[in-house]
């Protein structure tokens, strides 16, 4: 009699063999020392990146959910950005991993104020797709949308997508990033785009540089910027950093590694940064 | 009670749009003056349209802004908008783009920004702005709060504007008999005590009357 495929029969313990290779003590070198985030692909869901800003270097595909009959579609995109956040945030991924491949998933600034169906259509086109990171600077006020966005973060979850999200520093409730599967990042104010802190009393899970930033800007500028959405992207650079040395980490494991070397977790010669 | 009853009663009653206005209007004053800014503003977004208006400023230009619309889906307020999410931006005199398309809304370029979305139950109801706060220091997280403070109040304020509104559409939207009932009960509520019991039990007779037919 064949069991249920969630259950484990001790005859195919073989079957569920993981390789690892684990250090006796997690520490900031073992994590991500020497990388440089080269081959994972990390996707911005945002407004957009601006095609050859030196701060963010190659974009290797750019995408726009467009309206199509009931639902929406996928389409190339030139490379523009309205608003210029998803420039400050590709370039924030950029400058902690420099050789990742970033891509752009435009969710904001082309009519289509309010409708968080585009977000979700976004979202799920990244899942989807498989990346291996996705910064969410972003978030939904909307109950309505809370239960399919717990879907899709639940399937980025299993399907080895980490998804980091903006918290909100106001008093509300917001979604995705109240959700587990997600890692959540509010600001510290300090200027080692490195440091990271493990809160903990979640949902905030850490915080990043996120006072004071300064950013890639349309217009091949800079800007200095604060906000959480600023810190956020600090994260997805040190996931992206993270799962270029260890392509074999889920999103609870690369989870752990930011906790084992955060730097209120971890002593400070184990740490990233005392 | 129907909704739109409800909500016509509620403009007789209520106090007017125009102190609504007056309440958005000290809470830009009072942001500019705790952020010692150069100007502050309060964005309606009107979900009709898709466009952010100016519906309360302080300050800088702030002449005849209220009233003037700009599109919700590009820039910063509108980003802030949609995505929930305050935002601070420095230096952005860098951005060429930014200044021209705000100066020919307001006549008026900062060199900094801080945009919090209006957050009311479920729905991101409009934008704070506070332009060009005296910086004797770099941002700090603290500010950060107080802004979200600011917001806060500055939501429920912009949702009782759109109540008020929503409640004078109703009565002037050509329903004769509704109007005449908020007439009614502003009436009553402007009435002394004494003589507004024995103008209840006369509406308590008239209902009376009126259901039998």
């Amino acid at each position: 009699m064949s069991l249920p495929a969630w259950s484990l029969p001790s005859s195919e313990l073989e079957r569920i063999g993981i390789e690892h290779e684990w250090p006796e003590r997690v520490d900031a070198e073992w994590a991500f020392g020497g990388s440089t985030g080269a081959g994972v692909r990390v996707c911005v869901l945002d407004s957009g990146i601006e095609r050859d800003h030196p701060l963010v270097g190659p974009v290797q595909q750019s995408l726009t959910v467009v309206p199509e009959g009931d639902g929406h579609a996928l389409v190339e995109d030139e490379g523009v950005d309205l608003c210029g956040h998803g420039t400050a945030c590709a370039g924030v991924i950029r400058a902690l991993a420099p050789e990742c491949s970033l891509h752009s998933i435009r969710v904001l600034g082309t009519g289509y104020t309010g409708s968080g169906d585009v977000l979700l259509s976004g979202l799920r086109f990244a899942v989807e797709q498989g990346f291996d990171v996705i910064n969410m600077s972003l978030s939904t006020t909307k109950s309505k949308f809370a239960a399919v966005l717990h879907e899709l973060a639940d399937s980025a979850y299993f399907g080895r997508t980490v998804l980091v999200a903006s918290a909100h520093n106001m008093p509300v409730e917001s979604y995705p990033w109240r959700f587990s599967s997600v890692i959540s990042v509010g600001s510290h104010d300090q200027d080692d785009p490195r440091l990271l802190y493990a809160n903990p009393s979640p949902p905030v899970e850490f915080f990043a540089r996120g006072v004071d930033v300064e950013v890639a800007w349309p217009g091949g500028s800079t800007l200095r910027c604060t906000g959480n959405s600023f810190a956020t992207p600090h994260v997805a650079g040190m996931c992206a950093l993270v799962l270029a040395k260890h392509p074999q980490l889920t999103p609870f494991q690369v989870k752990s590694v930011l906790y084992l070397t955060s730097a209120n977790v971890a002593p400070p010669s184990i740490g990233g940064t005392p | 009670m129907t909704d739109p009853f409800r909500a016509v009663v509620a403009a007789g009653i209520l106090p007017s749009e125009e102190q609504h206005r007056a309440l958005l209007q000290s809470i830009v004053t009072a942001a500019q003056a705790i952020f010692r800014a150069q100007a502050a503003s309060i964005f309606l977004h009107d979900e009709e349209t898709d466009e952010l208006v100016f519906e309360a400023v302080a300050g800088r230009s702030s002449g005849d802004l209220v009233g003037t619309r700009i599109p919700s889906s590009t820039g910063i307020a509108g980003w802030v908008l949609v995505t929930r999410q305050p935002l601070v931006l420095e230096d952005l005199g860098n951005d060429p783009r930014f200044a021209r398309n705000i100066a020919e809304k307001t006549g008026y370029v900062p060199e900094a920004m801080m945009a919090v979305p209006l957050l009311h139950e479920e729905r991101a109801l409009g934008v704070l702005q506070v332009l060009d706060r005296e910086q004797s220091d770099r941002f700090t997280l603290a500010e950060m709060d107080l802004l979200g403070l600011f917001a806060s109040q500055a939501a429920i304020a912009l949702d009782l504007l759109r109540g008020a509104r929503r409640a004078k559409a109703i009565v002037q939207g050509g329903a004769v008999d509704v109007a005449l009932v908020a007439e009614l009960a502003a009436a009553l509520e402007a009435t002394e005590e004494g003589h507004r019991e024995a103008g209840l039990q006369l509406l308590r007779a008239l209902v009376e009357i009126i259901s039998r037919n």
